[in-house]
């Protein structure tokens, strides 16, 4: 028997070797907001082996109920696994909403999840939102970011999303106040459909990207490899992380932990600079955040014109070396 | 006794060759989807004239699927649900080097979101009878949701794995697979039948020649309606699939930038000074 469970948003606060994605507690917080108006209460589901320190961290976020799916053939991640570990209360106490971020788990996991439930989910979702009778609106981008569609999911129940990281901000722990409810998952052996044998991962790698005050990007417009110097050169003057379009990555100009964008990853900069880059939403909704956006291209018909705060067209080789001069001295008429 | 169960089990189960099944998704070539328009008035796209593709990560999966039965022998069948004029776009498919190719087509398909999808084809699919392995792209570019697979799997009763970047098949043991994660990958032993869904860098799609596609023209299509498959649950079609597009447009623009002007040493001043005057530098 587990306790009652009275939460109507459910959050999956993915986890591996007990250390959580953040986009899980960024769910948390955006759940919250949404559930705040219709008077719901808000749990994170934690799904893994021995959770117990994780579970007393997750509580701190100012959940209800943190729901623990807690079992030795949970240790690593198994959707079919995932699955059944969760089913059953999802079954039983009818979460309305149900929220995963859209990683490599969660795209795998909420599918697999969706079709089990027989619900309608929407994917690597840019905005939330819910209707005071308690439906979910989802804001998805679609062919390549070129229209946005608003996604509901009116007949069946809980009405499924996942996320991308980065979109809605990483909240600060607070006090505890909710409690842990151990889901009674029953596993078999046979609800595993396949076996980890071997896990790779290297240290995330750190691009500086997603705390960066200040980020410069290069697009297809750069050119070249030899060109791509001058990306780096003034995110350099200014101090600020290198980032790329999806074009200079496949191209080996760039890295690809420095692809910003809806296969990328999400900056919050207080400047962003976009040099070459025409504006497809696939990018622009990795730096949609950004507080002052400026962007330099040769083309005045660039749709990053219509998205940015301050526009340069003109010739890059002509305006960006004047430009990293011009900012080097003043970085040093004014000495730290 | 027990000397004669091994070839007894022999006898009776024929040698099976491996079964490969390819979902496919044609799409509007992106190559023109500057000319996709948003229709005002019936908030759908307007794709009219749009030639269609195999959907790009399509291809690679096909292309796994190729080399697999050149390693392993067997078969590669294409099944597909699209409109009946995306023939040509499993014709290259064919032409590609798959044995054949099942259309799953009725206006009652239209419409249907990605469980809808999932679920016919994982009707068309249990017509075909048994098989070892399907083979997806792990998203496609038009819609992007990357759940088919997955969902495929779960009205299959089999299981999946996504993000497939690496695939070893062997006879008498568990396939192993390796999956991208964050910053790394995993590698899973599984059992056949399964469903995989491929990243691009599991392979480099070989090139259609002009003998393949005169080949492709001996291979056969078949086309299946509503009617040639069982569908006992209601998930197919617009009115079927369980989420809906409540809206769709044409993301909003901040209005135009503010534009700086002069030659390019001018722009270049300004622009310092102003992000002099913010305290970027």
């Amino acid at each position: 028997m587990t306790d009652r469970i009275e939460s109507k948003i459910w959050v999956f606060v993915e986890q591996r070797r007990h250390l959580v994605a953040e986009v899980g507690l960024e769910l948390l917080r955006k759940a919250q907001t949404l559930a705040k108006p219709l008077q719901w209460k808000v749990a994170a589901v934690l799904i893994g082996r021995e959770l117990g320190a994780l579970a007393d961290m997750v509580l701190s976020f100012g959940v209800d109920e943190v729901l623990v799916a807690d079992d030795p053939l949970l240790e690593h991640y198994c959707n079919q696994a995932y699955v059944r570990a969760v089913e059953g209360a999802i079954r039983q106490y009818e979460p309305q909403v149900l929220l995963l971020g859209a990683t490599a788990m969660g795209t795998d996991f909420a599918p697999r999840l969706a079709a089990r439930l027989r619900t309608g989910l929407s994917a690597h979702c840019i905005d939330l939102d819910v209707t005071p009778d308690g439906q979910l609106l989802s804001l998805v981008p679609g062919w390549g970011g070129n229209v946005m569609a608003r996604i509901s999911c009116p007949k069946t129940r809980p009405q499924v999303a996942t996320v991308l990281p980065g979109v809605f901000p990483v909240p600060e722990p607070g006090r505890a106040r909710g409690k842990i409810v151990r889901l009674n998952a029953q596993l078999q052996q046979e609800d595993l459909g396949y076996r980890i044998v071997e896990t790779k991962r290297e240290e995330a790698p750190k691009s500086g990207l997603e705390t960066a005050e200040i980020v410069v990007a290069g697009g297809w417009g750069i050119g070249s490899k030899a060109d791509w110097t001058r990306v780096e050169e003034l995110a350099a003057a200014l101090n600020g992380a290198v980032g790329a379009t999806r074009p200079p990555v496949d191209e080996g100009w760039a890295e690809e932990k420095q692809m910003i964008g809806q296969s990328g990853r999400t900056v919050r900069p207080r400047l962003y600079i976009g040099l070459g880059i025409s504006g497809h939403m696939h990018h622009l909704v990795g730096v949609k955040s950004s507080e002052l956006s400026v962007a330099i291209n040769s083309d005045p018909k660039a749709a990053i014109f219509g998205h940015c705060d301050v526009g340069l067209v003109g010739d890059l080789k002509e305006i960006v070396p004047p430009l990293i001069e011009a900012i080097r001295q003043y970085s040093q008429q004014e000495p730290e | 006794m027990l000397d004669f169960e091994g070839p007894c089990r022999t006898l009776e189960s024929p040698v099976k060759i491996m079964r490969i099944i390819v979902c496919l998704k044609p799409v509007p070539d992106p190559k023109h989807w500057n000319r996709l328009q948003l229709d005002p008035k019936t908030r759908t796209l307007v794709r009219k004239g749009i030639p269609s593709t195999i959907n790009p990560l399509d291809r690679h999966a096909l292309e796994a699927a190729l080399t697999l039965r050149e390693q392993e022998g067997g078969e590669v069948l294409i099944v597909s649900m699209a409109p009946e004029d995306s023939q040509p776009v499993l014709k290259e498919a064919l032409a590609m080097g798959a044995d054949r190719a099942v259309l799953l087509s009725d206006r009652m398909f239209a419409g249907s979101d990605t469980l809808g999808t999932a679920y016919v084809l994982s009707a068309g699919i249990e017509r075909l009878g048994e098989f070892d392995l399907i083979l997806c792209g792990d998203e496609t570019i038009d819609g992007g949701t990357a759940q088919v697979s997955a969902q495929l799997a779960e009205f299959l009763g089999v299981p999946n794995v996504m993000h497939v970047s690496g695939l070893e098949a062997f006879p008498e043991k568990p396939w192993l697979v390796r999956s991208q994660i964050e910053h790394g990958y995993m590698v899973v032993e599984i059992e056949p039948p399964m469903v995989l869904s491929v990243v691009k860098s599991i392979n480099t799609p070989r090139y259609v020649t002009l003998m393949n596609i005169l080949e492709a023209e001996q291979k056969q299509i078949e086309v299946w309606s509503a009617n040639d498959v069982t569908l006992s649950e209601p998930w197919a079609g617009l009115t079927g699939s369980p989420t809906q597009m409540a809206d769709l447009f044409v993301p909003e623009r901040k209005g135009m930038a503010e534009m700086i002007t002069g030659d390019a040493k001018e722009q270049a001043a300004k622009l310092a000074d102003r992000l002099h005057r913010l305290g970027f530098c």
